[in-house]
């Protein structure tokens, strides 16, 4: 994962690569608050954490002094050549004001409350034949062989991409996401170049083949009087991959890992099933998967910090959901919690542009299970590993079915 | 009283029309906007109270 020295302090050289951070670092965010509520660390080239709600908030709306240009952290910086703001890689969700908005309100409808909530019995129908497939075994991954699954398939359908890629779009999620893994550079270009040559592939098949699905639509939908470039095209697709599938099958797995420790709150929701939207929003607070980037545009002070041009933020929203300044009790689950202004989808303007897929699939995903497994527990609670980088969430999840 | 929503601040997060569908609905890029003009009775004032109190851009403003 890392071959860098292992973190002895965490306020002055913190790393979320660090094993223990990736374990546990709920502690660790709790450490921070008290004593230096924005961390600092020379790796990465210079990279700052703020820990607390409030701070997390402050960056994410402040788009003056933070860029979106890359929000993947890892040890090769880019340049302003290499990613040219305001527009990035994988627009909207690389794009800076002023072109954000534009790239952000093309995809916006396709995933408002409408269409999405259409997609529901074909969820809920992929899911119960992902359980007919784990059967009646005493012993089910409810990680590799149910949560990861899930929304690939979803996403596949969406964009209208054979469903028979699903395996290699993982293989591609793995490729961008672990960008942060100390990769040689040629490997990293390699798979890239294997990424973008398979959307390609899938671009211009829509092209010769156009049906009515999210590609199509993107190669049709006009900015400004003006069909978009090929390359903003390929990289909404391949935000819409990444940004959908290891976030939400990560929320779909620390769910049911909590739910395996908790036959109080399984109980519960096998009982009231009305209980499930608000335990959804709670589910998402507390194991909130995922963490962003931001970089500093010009050197500035930022409460008290002397942020450098260039230097990384990371944007700790899971951190922000268990800061006691805003939430009560926020380390502990309350599975039927009324007031939760949780931050897992983000803040300002990059909110989610899938929080209502993502919570659908949650939702069905959680139900259908609990509904085929009433009683379960960990099957192995140490040989559960969690993803590392900036989305967390269990990988490996075997679960044993109870009588 | 009434119950509104500051379409600047309004990021889409999607909660008021969740716990509250009879007061807010949402448009077609998924912001929240509010039914009819917005009017609250006593009990709607505690739904109207509670999508406020879970949204996360602090969009929702409610006038005695
Ligand atoms: C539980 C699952 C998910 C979580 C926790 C999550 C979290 C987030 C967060 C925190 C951001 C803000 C990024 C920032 O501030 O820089 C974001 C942005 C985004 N997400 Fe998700 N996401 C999830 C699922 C999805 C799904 C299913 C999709 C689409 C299929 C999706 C598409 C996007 C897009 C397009 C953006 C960029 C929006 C913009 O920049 O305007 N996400 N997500």
């Amino acid at each position: 994962m890392t071959d860098q020295p292992l973190v002895k302090d965490f306020a002055t050289d913190f790393d979320h690569l660090d094993p223990q951070w990736v374990n546990d670092p709920y502690p660790i965010w709790e450490d921070l608050r008290g004593r230096c509520p924005v961390a600092h660390t020379e790796r990465f080239g210079g990279a700052w954490f703020p820990a607390t709600h409030e701070g997390v908030s402050a960056v994410a709306k402040d788009t003056e002094h933070f860029t979106s240009r890359q929000v993947i952290i890892s040890y090769t910086r880019p340049t302003d050549e290499d990613l040219p703001a305001p527009i990035g890689l994988a627009p909207p969700i690389t794009s800076d004001p002023p072109f954000h908005v534009d790239a952000r309100r093309l995809i916006l409808p396709a995933f408002a409350p409408g269409p999405i909530n259409a997609l529901e019995p074909a969820i809920r129908e992929l899911c119960n034949r992902l359980l007919d497939n784990l059967g009646d075994h005493e012993i089910v991954n409810a990680g590799d062989e149910y949560a990861q699954f899930i929304p690939p398939a979803v996403i596949a359908k969406m964009l209208g991409f054979p469903p028979e890629d699903e395996d290699f779009f993982r293989e591609i999620i793995h490729n961008i996401i672990s960008g942060a893994d100390n990769q040689d550079d040629a490997e990293r270009e390699r798979r890239q170049a294997e990424t973008e040559e398979y959307f390609n592939k899938q671009i211009q098949d829509h092209i010769d083949n156009p049906r009515d699905d999210l590609t199509t639509y993107l190669l049709n939908v006009e900015l400004g009087g003006q069909k978009l470039q090929h390359d903003h095209v390929r990289g909404t697709m391949i935000l819409i991959l990444v940004a959908g599938i290891d976030t939400t099958w990560s929320a779909i797995g620390a769910s049911i890992w909590h739910l395996a420790q908790n036959p109080d709150d399984l109980a519960r929701l096998v009982n009231e099933p009305e209980l499930m939207p608000v335990a959804i929003e709670e589910f998402l607070r507390f194991y909130a998967p995922v963490t962003m980037g931001r970089m500093v545009k010009e050197d500035f002070d930022f409460n008290g910090c002397p942020m450098k041009k260039d230097d990384w933020v990371l944007l700790g929203f899971p951190a922000a959901n268990r800061d006691p300044a805003a939430f009560k009790d926020a380390d502990k689950f309350i599975i039927d919690r009324e007031e939760n202004r949780h931050v897992a989808f983000g803040l300002g303007i990059h909110r989610c542009a899938g929080s209502n897929l993502a919570r659908l699939e949650l939702r069905i995903a959680i139900e259908e299970f609990i509904k085929r497994y009433p009683k379960f527990e960990l099957a192995n609670p140490e040989g559960v590993t969690w993803a590392a980088g900036q989305v967390r969430g269990p990988r490996n999840l075997p679960v044993k079915v109870l009588k | 009283m009434k119950v509104t929503i500051d379409a600047e601040l309004c990021q889409g997060q999607g909660r008021c029309f969740a716990i509250a569908p009879d007061l807010f609905g949402f448009d077609d890029m998924g912001n929240g906007i509010v039914i009819g003009d917005g009017s609250l009775d006593e009990s709607s004032l505690k739904l109207a109270q509670l999508a406020q109190a879970n949204c996360p851009e602090h969009a929702i403003f409610i006038e005695e």
